[in-house]
């Protein structure tokens, strides 16, 4: 097979040609040659890079009960993990106690069934919530987990101005490819604008939503439309805060994001390079924003997903590390290293250790965190994080014109850009155009027998005499009184995180916080994008 | 042919789900995909009431033993267990089997190639029509 190398391209197309020079990089255009820690901010927004402060490394995990994920908590946190990711199941994700016909098969599945405050207090049962932050990836449900986890910290006596966390919380992307949306559009957005101008004063080290185009990645999305839709979300997000009447500089310290890096090393560089650039810009631009804590774009992310295989599996340990050095070229904020046997089950203790290793040899012994944005300068990176900058603007540009984010999603616009991708994608892997190793390329018969984890069936059982228990030890008049006044409170233009946050210290169940509001608010109804 | 592509239980990662549909239809047959969080009862009553001949479940939750075999029950319950189950998704090595004694008559773990999808579906479709 003949190539000709002028013919190279990143995976979103971005033409590569096979050497840079001076001549490719136009610095006074794009304000790429500040400094690091200097707006607008593309070389990182600390100007000595990771040397006070590594990223957090943060690795996603949570299953069955809560005393079981506190376990493997306590494990990670044994061997350095830095920072907390709660995986939830399904039934708390979308506001169904465990005990709901609808969660039957999946309590304890792909996350840690929560029910009630009980057992957030038993998943960090020996942890303090002002010694550590924690990220929650929960959606529609985001306002009652914040509830609890600040209920928590109230019953520790942890001061919610020290406290440090993330709910997600961010609906705009669950409506096109992670599906953990309940209510209707406007709703949910009251509910995140609600939790933004709660956090902005009450617990102000919070990151009150976390904008995530990992899941638009996921589901098919190239680096660009990943970046732009997240923007766009983002966008919307801020202006949605701003029509409540809120100062930009009051809440964009509140907002924080969430990425997938695939496998295209310098693609994925310039995506978070470029990334910084255009939300410094617009947030000062566009908002008017002054503070430059306002101006600072930070993100977490995660390596592996739809990049690991199950064909020779050990191989995805090293695609995730290769993942995890562009991330931090990228300068993220927290990392998530996928264990190898993600494509199968979630990880044994093992396979989670082996994750967290990537990150620490990766920190300790490579020497690339010593020096902020390594690569600044470099004619290829800076070439490409214009260009890329340049494809996120035109794409933005493109849903501006088509009514905005909200619009392009409830009219399946996106979901549809997605869904080409993923299809155009997989043929390209089918065709073998692009190469997977021990996919289409240096495959073996050979099959070895995998260790994988299982889950304990009898746990779905124990949580469920758990919930029956905490609904029979509470106060009921007070649990009542709680879920009267949330109803009350949904139906006015009130916010309703302090009275989520009683009906939490009143042990009412996510279920019934749920329900009242699925009753007042209605549910979606999805577009059907093939 | 006609095939329902579904999304049973509470996962909502659809991407594979849309793939095959996708790829079905491109096949010439013709598809119904249900969206997500479909109970087995409203995918069981679908296949029956559009006349189906086979029925794809998509299932990355880890919920597919039971959810797989709730609706081959109720197929057969309700006399229409000529209709073909294949199962796609995040499914450990281990669990192909029980799913295949479970009634699925094909199983495809994650990395399936569309090619051997799509011609298991027509096998397993035509067989019936």
């Amino acid at each position: 097979m003949a190539i000709d190398p002028n013919e190279r391209a990143t995976p979103s197309g971005i033409p590569r040609k096979a050497s840079y020079l001076a001549s490719d990089w136009h610095p006074d255009d794009a304000g790429a040659d500040a400094a690091p820690g200097a707006y607008p901010f593309t070389r990182g927004v600390a100007p000595d890079g990771y040397r006070r402060k590594l990223w957090t490394m943060r690795q996603y995990s949570g299953f069955g009960t809560a005393a079981e994920s506190n376990q493997r908590y306590r494990y990670l946190l044994d061997r350095g993990q830095t920072g907390l990711s709660v995986a939830l199941d399904l039934p708390t994700q979308l506001g169904y106690d465990s005990d709901d016909p609808r969660a039957e098969e999946e309590v304890g599945r792909v996350g840690v069934a929560i029910d009630s405050l009980a057992d957030i207090e038993t998943l960090f049962d020996g942890i303090r919530l002002d010694g550590i932050t924690t990220s929650f990836t929960i959606n529609a449900t985001a306002s009652v987990l914040l509830a609890m986890y600040v209920a928590l910290a109230k019953k520790q006596g942890s001061s919610l101005a020290r406290i440090s966390g993330t709910i997600q919380n961010d609906i705009l992307k669950e409506y096109v490819s992670r599906g953990t949306w309940i209510y209707p559009v406007e709703p949910s957005l009251r509910l995140i604008v609600d939790t933004i101008e709660y956090c902005s004063t009450e617990v102000p080290r919070f990151n009150a939503i976390s904008v995530a185009g990992a899941h638009f990645r996921d589901a098919g999305a190239t680096a660009v439309q990943e970046l732009a839709f997240t923007l766009a979300d983002g966008i919307a997000y801020a202006q949605r805060c701003v029509e409540r009447g809120l100062d930009v500089d009051s809440f964009a310290k509140n907002i924080s994001f969430f990425f997938y890096t695939h496998s295209d090393f310098f693609e994925e560089i310039a995506k978070y390079r470029a990334a910084r650039r255009i939300w410094a810009r617009t947030m000062r631009e566009r908002f008017g924003a002054v503070q430059e804590r306002s101006l600072h774009f930070r993100f977490g992310l995660v390596c592996g997903g739809s990049t690991l295989q199950a064909a020779q599996p050990m191989n995805n340990a090293i695609r995730v590390a290769y993942q995890a050095m562009s991330s931090v070229l990228g300068g993220a904020t927290s990392i998530f290293t996928a264990a190898w046997d993600e494509p199968f089950a979630i990880p044994t203790e093992e396979s989670a250790e082996l994750a967290l290793r990537t990150q620490q040899i990766l920190a300790y012994e490579t020497g690339v965190p010593d020096v902020a944005d390594p690569l600044g300068g470099s004619y290829y990176v800076e070439a490409l994080t214009d260009a890329t900058e340049r494809e996120v603007l035109r794409l933005l540009d493109e849903i501006d014109a088509q009514g905005g984010m909200v619009r392009c999603i409830e009219d399946g616009i996106v979901q549809q850009m997605i869904a080409d991708e993923a299809y155009r994608k997989q043929h390209r892997l089918e065709r073998g155009d692009d190469v997977v190793v021990g996919v289409n390329r240096f495959q073996t018969q050979q099959q070895r027998e995998l260790t994988l984890f299982s889950l304990d069936e009898g746990l779905q059982r124990t949580q469920l005499e758990r919930l029956r228990a905490v609904r029979a030890a509470r106060d009921p008049v007070a649990a009542e009184r709680a879920l009267e006044r949330l109803r009350e409170v949904l139906n006015s233009e009130c916010n309703c995180m302090p009275v989520l946050i009683e009906a939490a210290e009143a042990y009412c169940t996510i279920g019934e916080m749920c329900g009242i509001m699925r009753s007042v608010f209605g549910e979606f109804r999805e577009p059907i994008v093939v | 042919m006609r095939v329902i592509v579904a999304k049973p239980g509470l996962d909502g990662h659809d991407r594979g789900a849309k793939i095959i549909a996708r790829a079905l239809m491109e096949a010439g047959m013709e598809v119904i995909y249900t969206g997500l969080r479909q109970t087995p009862e409203q995918i069981v009553s679908a296949a029956i009431q559009e006349d189906a001949d086979a029925i794809g479940l998509s299932i990355l939750s880890g919920a597919h033993v039971g959810l797989t075999r709730k609706i081959v029950t109720q197929l057969r319950e309700r006399g229409s267990d000529d209709i073909a189950v294949l199962v796609g998704g995040a499914i450990p090595p281990a669990d192909v089997a029980v799913l295949r004694e479970a009634g699925a008559v094909e199983v495809f773990p994650t990395g399936a190639l569309l090619a051997d999808v799509v011609s298991a579906f027509r096998r397993h479709g035509e067989r019936r029509a």
